[in-house]
């Protein structure tokens, strides 16, 4: 019926498929690298599929490429939960080759459900042996370790005469009474560390009469890590901004550093300090996704990923420790990080069995 | 036609069936008992309460407060119109992960009505509502007060003329010309809040949780599809509802009103009750819209020595520190506006064809389809960005991996826009004008350049520049979609926003600052355009 329409149609597709057209032609890295990816077994291209808080330096990639000739090309999205669920949900025809990120938390959740082709990576001798969680099988391969601990501002206690909590035992105390905050731990990766480090504290008997002890004593529970550490953490630089009230957050055990790091000028000391009794270790590992379209690359990829050069630039990439023991750390970690010495443990059969079943007694007790 | 429908049954009907599928279904049947088993659980019921009670009362709370400004902006002339009416704009395309942070300081400890009230709203469920107001004013000032502008005041004299009262000419005459676009709206913000996500979250605490919530809980954390499956049908057919009912209003709009030149409607305020009306909504949308913003500008100039553009030069390098970016953050912007050009191409090319599609025909499949081009905006983003992994992975379809995903995903967002600005336009314009021209001679091509053109290139312009404006801000789907490392910006603030240090926090601000700014430029823009076009959408 009406011509003038269809034309006026025309012109606005014309004008999408010219802007597209603009578009394409600044992304043809990204285009050709898909290309290259798509071309299968022989390809130059290594995936690796992580959360969003994967991060390498460009020369440390590019020393990569050089060794191996392969090139990587990350993807990655959401948290460490999230970003395991993907995969499972696009198993045998994964989004990529090797997949970084599957904690100790989440690692019987990966291995259920078959996701990972077994290697064994080179270099391996060299990784400490505690974090080797599957050193039967190797379908999965320890990459580094993060301390969930509770962060304290050093100014507020030190106002106050008061000293730093040290222990799970002291957080209870009522000197500490509505000083702390935590995070969600069914939305919240430190959330849920945190309430594991209780329960391998307490006792998976006890940890329960610890919470209510917890929540007489005021403890105030967010969603996530962002709004604890940045809104209502007093020793923070948004919380700072923010006027926060709360002195106690958990967090990780270099967030110390990293707030000296991300600090103009730097201080000679960390504004916040780490209460050493409140830690729980996460281990994060990376395997061989099951049908991988570059094998090969994919294992040297991971032979990469517990090497030297990569261990010992991850500390400042992601704040994370490294799990080779001739790896060393970056000067602002031995000056101002705290060694954890005893972090609590538990058995990661025993939180696949238990996670939602904590998760859902915790959610009841404390945020009703 | 073909083209838009195409396009929502590959990158929309397709994804989300198949991931609705693959949690009802097990070894090919169908398990619809699982809908009993579901609705029985007392904290799904809980749930579900308290999402349709807050919607109600926050489409409630956001007509008391923007009715008034939906008059003042339609009837009222005073300085910065234009500008304002942009700035409340902002808020409804900014990502909530940009303004929640903002929005703490108007509500939370220290905040403003700490200050002056000693009022502390953050984790209660007041916080939700008022980020509700925040986030829609704009829906009901657009929607309403648009059209408020084209009525004709003449027939509000004309009936006082005849003896009727003020409020009484105003009740019959005004009112019944306004209560569809009163519906529509309230509609649209029932709809926005029904399905809030990150407001819900970051305002809210963990004790409240949405339908859209507990979604992106059972799909994204539990990896429970079947529990997820059932709530997104549940929503699906609570946002169907909605929509079909949003249908009918805005048909009932479309029916003949006499509408005028708004330029010619709106005046200098005039009487004691003009200008306090005026200065009370000036005093609200300051109170309610321009702080948070304000204090979003406000902390990115407050750096290490004093208030300065510190934070706004770290963006322009390369933190040597090693960190969260390969690339100086500032790229984020120039790949926010790539990702958002191209989804606007897509949104405007397929909310194009769609929407005069639905002008050339008529019929009940095709007013079905006007509901359903609605429908991506009342669907969980994490289902959609889940049913693209498992739905387009094998070619040709395989995207997954590309650049494109993130586009296709905004558009989605973008068409109900384009359509909705599109439709009413295409619809006013007059059959008769085209025959006029061809009869004085005029070819089909210099009839529609002469005729059509200069009447739908408005309204198209102003479709794209809402579809790029919503396309840059949009977080939900793109979040969701694993990406090569080219952050937009509201996926490297919070990027930034997660990791600590004062430098992170405080680029963090300066990206938002100029997210902010450039949304608020192209709603400028679009102001302008619109200038005293006669007729425009809803938008």
């Amino acid at each position: 019926m009406s011509t003038k329409k269809i034309t006026a149609v025309v012109a606005a597709t014309a004008l999408g498929v010219g802007v597209l057209a603009a578009c394409g032609g600044e992304s043809e890295d990204a285009k050709s690298a898909e290309g290259a990816a798509a071309t299968g077994s022989g390809s130059k291209t290594v995936t690796l599929v992580s959360h969003e808080s994967f991060a390498a330096s460009e020369d440390v990639l590019k020393q990569f490429t050089k060794e191996t000739g392969y090139t990587v090309k990350v993807l990655k999205s959401g948290d460490a939960g999230e970003a395991l669920n993907k995969e499972i949900l696009t198993k045998g025809s994964p989004q990529g080759d090797v997949f970084f990120g599957v904690d100790n938390t989440l690692l019987s959740r990966a291995l259920d459900h078959g996701l990972f082709t077994p290697y064994e990576a080179k270099g391996l001798a060299q990784v400490r042996d505690e974090v080797r969680l599957d050193k039967e099988q190797h379908r999965v391969t320890p990459v580094d370790t993060g301390d969930i601990c509770v962060n304290y501002d050093k100014k507020y206690f030190a106002d106050k005469k008061l000293a730093p909590p040290r222990t799970f035992d002291d957080l209870a105390k009522p000197e500490y009474r509505n000083l702390l905050v935590v995070e969600n731990a069914a939305t919240s990766s430190p959330g849920l560390g945190f309430l594991l480090g209780t329960i391998g504290a307490y006792g998976a008997d006890g940890w329960q009469d610890y919470w209510k002890k917890l929540d007489a004593n005021g403890v105030k529970v967010v969603d996530g890590w962002e709004q604890a550490y940045n809104e209502e953490f007093s020793g923070s630089a948004g919380g700072k901004k923010a006027g926060a009230d709360r002195p106690l957050v958990v967090s990780y055990a270099s967030s110390p550093p990293v707030e000296v790091l991300y600090s103009e000028p730097q201080p000679d000391k960390a504004p916040t300090g780490v209460a050493t009794g409140t830690c729980f270790r996460q281990i994060e590992f990376a395997g061989l996704l099951k049908g991988a379209k570059n094998e090969a690359g994919g294992k040297a990829l991971l032979d990469f990923l517990v090497s030297k050069t990569f261990q010992e630039d991850m500390p400042l990439n992601m704040f994370v420790n490294p799990v080779r023991d001739d790896a060393k750390l970056p000067e602002l970690f031995t000056k101002h990080g705290e060694v954890v010495e005893k972090p609590a443990t538990v058995p990661a059969d025993d939180i696949a069995k238990n996670r939602e079943q904590w998760i859902q007694s915790w959610s009841s007790l404390v945020l009703k | 036609m073909a083209g838009p429908v195409a396009f929502f049954a590959v990158f929309f009907a397709y994804p989300v069936a198949a991931i609705v599928a693959r949690g009802l279904k097990t070894g090919g049947n169908w398990q619809f008992g699982r809908f009993g088993e579901v609705l029985a659980r007392s904290d799904i019921q809980h749930v579900l309460w308290f999402t349709t009670w807050q919607a109600l009362a926050s489409t409630a709370l956001t007509l008391l407060l923007a009715l008034p400004g939906a008059y003042v902006f339609a009837r009222l002339d005073f300085p910065g119109k234009q500008l304002l009416r942009a700035a409340v704009t902002v808020p409804f395309v900014l990502p909530t992960v940009v303004v929640g942070s903002a929005f703490l300081a108007l509500l939370g400890r220290g905040g403003l009505l700490d200050e002056a009230l000693g009022l502390r709203l953050d984790t209660t469920v007041w916080a939700i509502l008022l980020a509700h107001v925040f986030f829609n004013y704009a829906v009901v000032v657009r929607t309403v007060g648009g059209l408020w502008a084209q009525l004709d005041p003449r027939q509000e004299e004309a009936a006082r003329v005849l003896g009727a009262g003020r409020f009484d000419a105003w009740r019959r005459v005004t009112l019944p010309a306004l209560t569809p676009a009163v519906a529509a709206a309230a509609l649209m913000v029932f709809l926005f809040t029904f399905t809030s996500f990150g407001v819900v979250q970051i305002l809210g605490g963990p004790a409240f949780a949405t339908l859209e919530v507990e979604i992106y809980r059972q799909t994204a954390q539990l990896l429970d599809l079947p529990t997820a499956a059932v709530l997104t049908m549940l929503q699906f057919l609570a946002v169907g509802a909605v929509l079909a009912v949003h249908a009918r209003t805005v048909r009932r709009r479309e029916s003949a009103l006499r509408l005028t030149d708004p330029a010619r409607t709106a005046r200098r305020p005039r009487g004691a009750g003009q200008w306090a009306l005026l200065g009370g909504v000036l005093a609200s949308v300051a109170a309610l819209l321009l702080t948070p913003l304000a204090v979003l500008v406000e902390r990115s100039l407050d750096g290490p020595g004093g208030y300065g553009l510190h934070y706004y030069r770290a963006l322009t390098t390369l933190d040597a520190r090693g960190g969260a970016f390969l690339v100086p953050p500032i790229e984020a912007v120039w790949n926010s506006l790539e990702y958002a050009l191209a989804a606007t191409a897509i949104a405007v090319a397929v909310g194009g064809l769609a929407a005069a599609a639905l002008t050339r025909r008529a019929g009940r499949l095709v007013r079905g389809l006007d509901a359903l081009l609605m429908l991506p905006l009342g669907v969980s983003a994490v289902t959609v960005g889940f049913g693209f992994l498992i739905a387009l992975d094998e070619p040709p379809l395989d995207l997954r991996a590309s650049w494109i995903l993130v586009p296709l995903a905004q558009a989605l967002v973008g068409v109900p826009f384009v359509v909705r600005i599109m439709l009413p336009v295409l619809r006013a314009v007059d059959e008769r004008l085209r025959e006029a021209a061809a009869v004085l001679g005029a070819s089909p091509l210099r009839a529609w350049r002469e005729v059509d053109f200069p009447l739908v290139r408005r309204a198209l312009l102003i479709a794209a520049g809402f579809a790029f404006a919503v396309s840059l801000g949009e977080f939900g789907a793109t979040v969701f979609i694993a990406r090569p490392d080219r952050p937009t910006l509201p996926v490297a603030v919070a990027r930034l926003l997660g990791r600590p240090g004062e430098l992170n926090y405080g680029q963090a601000m300066a990206l938002s600052t100029i997210l902010m700014a450039v949304c608020a430029a192209a709603l400028l823009l679009l102001e302008r355009v619109r200038g005293s076009s006669k007729t425009s959408g809803e938008f």
